[in-house]
């Protein structure tokens, strides 16, 4: 099997390469003009110096700030919210269908909404991040404590369970995992949120920086730029998905 | 936790029980129970046996104060029973109660804690319960990582850690292949021979009511009345020897003849 598993990495490898081939050999032969493309080695130049001179500290330090307290606040208000939808049938049937069907309409056409109510800064940024981020936090919150196996609940109550305990020691282990992939979800699509919203409207940030140097005309900076959000998002999913794995394991 | 009351007599008395479950006029409505009364003598170990549906289950509830009758009345020491008592009555439930995110060591103590133990003592309980039911080498596992028939006996361990007089069992060999089943009935006879308690067993097993009770209630059909209880009369604990006994083959055909006629009208009952 693990001689398969190297075949299919070759493959991607070469696909990846066959991409920036082709990106390298149209713009260096001149077939697309180098202001809308500029080569691909021209790009890895300024990321390397965007690296290396760490210019790239005040935007990051701007969009991090915004992500972390994006997160806190859907966070905290998503598991506080969808333990109290949790506690009966009746709140789970009404809310239940309300926050999914928020969920799947595009909340970030509220962006605009935000940017008149917080301003260009990281106040919308921050809004748009948490609203998104909500849905499924308290989703998965709500399926975790609704759905608690009864014979858990049974067991613990006829052991003379008080509330406090039950809380912490039977329903809280028993809806993590459930929450866990609500908060890595949540995470995840925060950044992405943030990371757009930037683009669109802003004053700082990564995808602030992006759109400026795009707009002047400085594309190699801007494919730097998208190099380092790439490389942020994967620095990200791996750390979430590490600590993510580490709290499972230590949950048994 | 012996309690200062005589060690013969009634330990628990059950009278003219109803359960009913639904509101009045819903066609839902089931009346699990019906003036079910019974004594369960202290030390006793009593098997409730009954066609599926019968209440049986419903009354170990009753009995362990997880639900309380529609009418009637429980008493476990001549105290009416109010809700769980889990400083006099232990549980064995029929699936897996065990919570999987614990190691069995840890389940044993979290039921310790739950019971409100001295945290001192909690160490040493847990490994001796543990010890008893033979999971001594299994303490550090997640039920995950056990058979059926060692979660169950995990479960054991756990109801017996909280040194209860009595022991409710709800079904706790049902998801067990026979051959499991046997042995570990074996061990508990064994076990609870040693133990004194007060033991209500709930099970679908002939075999298995024959071999564990001193006594065996026999329920009838919905809505579920005893119809008779049948005295086994033999020492504990029994050996293999009292599993091939004419003896108990008696016992088993008595049994089925009382349970046949209440399980054929189940049948009737639930034809579509």
């Amino acid at each position: 099997m693990s001689g398969g598993r190297w075949i299919y990495r070759l493959v991607q490898l070469a696909f990846l390469a066959a991409v920036l081939g082709a990106w390298q050999y149209s713009s260096s032969e001149g077939l697309v003009s180098p202001i809308l493309l500029p080569s691909f080695t021209a790009s890895v130049h300024e990321f390397v110096k965007v690296l290396s001179t760490g210019a790239f500290w005040p935007d990051l330090r701007v969009t991090l700030y915004e992500l972390i307290v994006a997160f806190l606040i859907a966070a905290s208000a998503g598991c506080t919210i969808g333990y109290l939808v949790s506690r009966t049938g009746y709140s789970i049937r009404v809310f239940d269908p309300l926050f999914a069907g928020i969920y799947s309409i595009p909340t970030i056409l509220l962006f605009p909404l935000y940017v008149l109510f917080f301003g260009l800064g990281a106040g919308s940024k921050i809004a748009i991040g948490a609203t998104i981020a909500f849905f499924p936090v308290v989703l998965n919150t709500i399926a975790g404590f609704g759905f608690v196996d009864k014979t858990y609940v049974t067991a613990a109550r006829s052991m003379g369970a008080s509330g406090v305990q039950m809380f912490w020691s039977v329903l809280m282990p028993a809806a993590f995992p459930v929450m866990l992939t609500g908060l890595r979800m949540g995470f995840i699509i925060a950044f992405l949120a943030i990371l757009g919203s930037e683009t669109i409207a802003s004053l700082s940030g990564l995808g602030h920086r992006i759109v400026t140097y795009a707009e002047s005309m400085d594309p190699a900076k801007m494919f730097a730029y998208i190099f380092f959000a790439i490389l942020i998002a994967l620095l990200l999913n791996t750390s979430v998905s590490m600590i993510e794995a580490r709290v499972r394991r230590g949950h048994g | 936790m012996n309690s200062g009351g005589g060690r013969s007599g009634a330990a628990i008395t059950i009278e003219g029980v109803t359960q009913v479950f639904g509101p009045e006029g819903d066609p839902r409505r089931v009346v699990a129970l019906e003036k079910a009364s019974l004594t369960v003598a202290r030390g006793e170990l009593m098997c409730l046996i009954g066609p599926s549906g019968c209440g049986k289950s419903t009354l170990l509830n009753l009995i362990g104060g997880l639900a309380s009758p529609t009418a009637g009345e429980i008493a476990i020491d001549g105290e009416i029973v109010r809700g769980p008592s889990p400083k006099k009555v232990a549980y064995v439930f029929q699936e897996s109660a065990l919570f999987p995110w614990r190691t069995v060591i840890d389940n044993v103590k979290l039921g310790l804690a739950f019971q409100g133990a001295p945290k001192a003592e909690r160490d040493e309980r847990a490994n001796a319960a543990l010890a008893a039911v033979g999971l001594g080498d299994f303490a550090q596992h997640y039920p995950g990582q056990l058979s059926g028939g060692m979660k169950q006996r995990a479960q054991l361990a756990r109801a017996l850690g909280l040194k209860t007089d009595f022991l409710l069992m709800d079904e706790p060999f049902a998801a067990l292949d026979e051959q499991t089943r046997m042995v570990l009935g074996e061990d508990l006879s064994e076990l609870l021979a040693r133990t004194g308690k007060t033991i209500v067993f709930v099970t679908h097993s002939l075999v298995e009511a024959v071999f564990l009770a001193d006594r065996v209630a026999v329920f009838t059909a919905r809505p579920g009345r005893i119809k008779e209880v049948i005295a086994v009369e033999e020492g504990h604990p029994r050996s293999r020897s009292f599993m091939t006994s004419d003896k108990l083959a008696r016992l088993r055909n008595q049994l089925y003849e009382l349970l046949h006629d209440e399980i054929r009208k189940t049948m009737v009952e639930t034809r579509p």
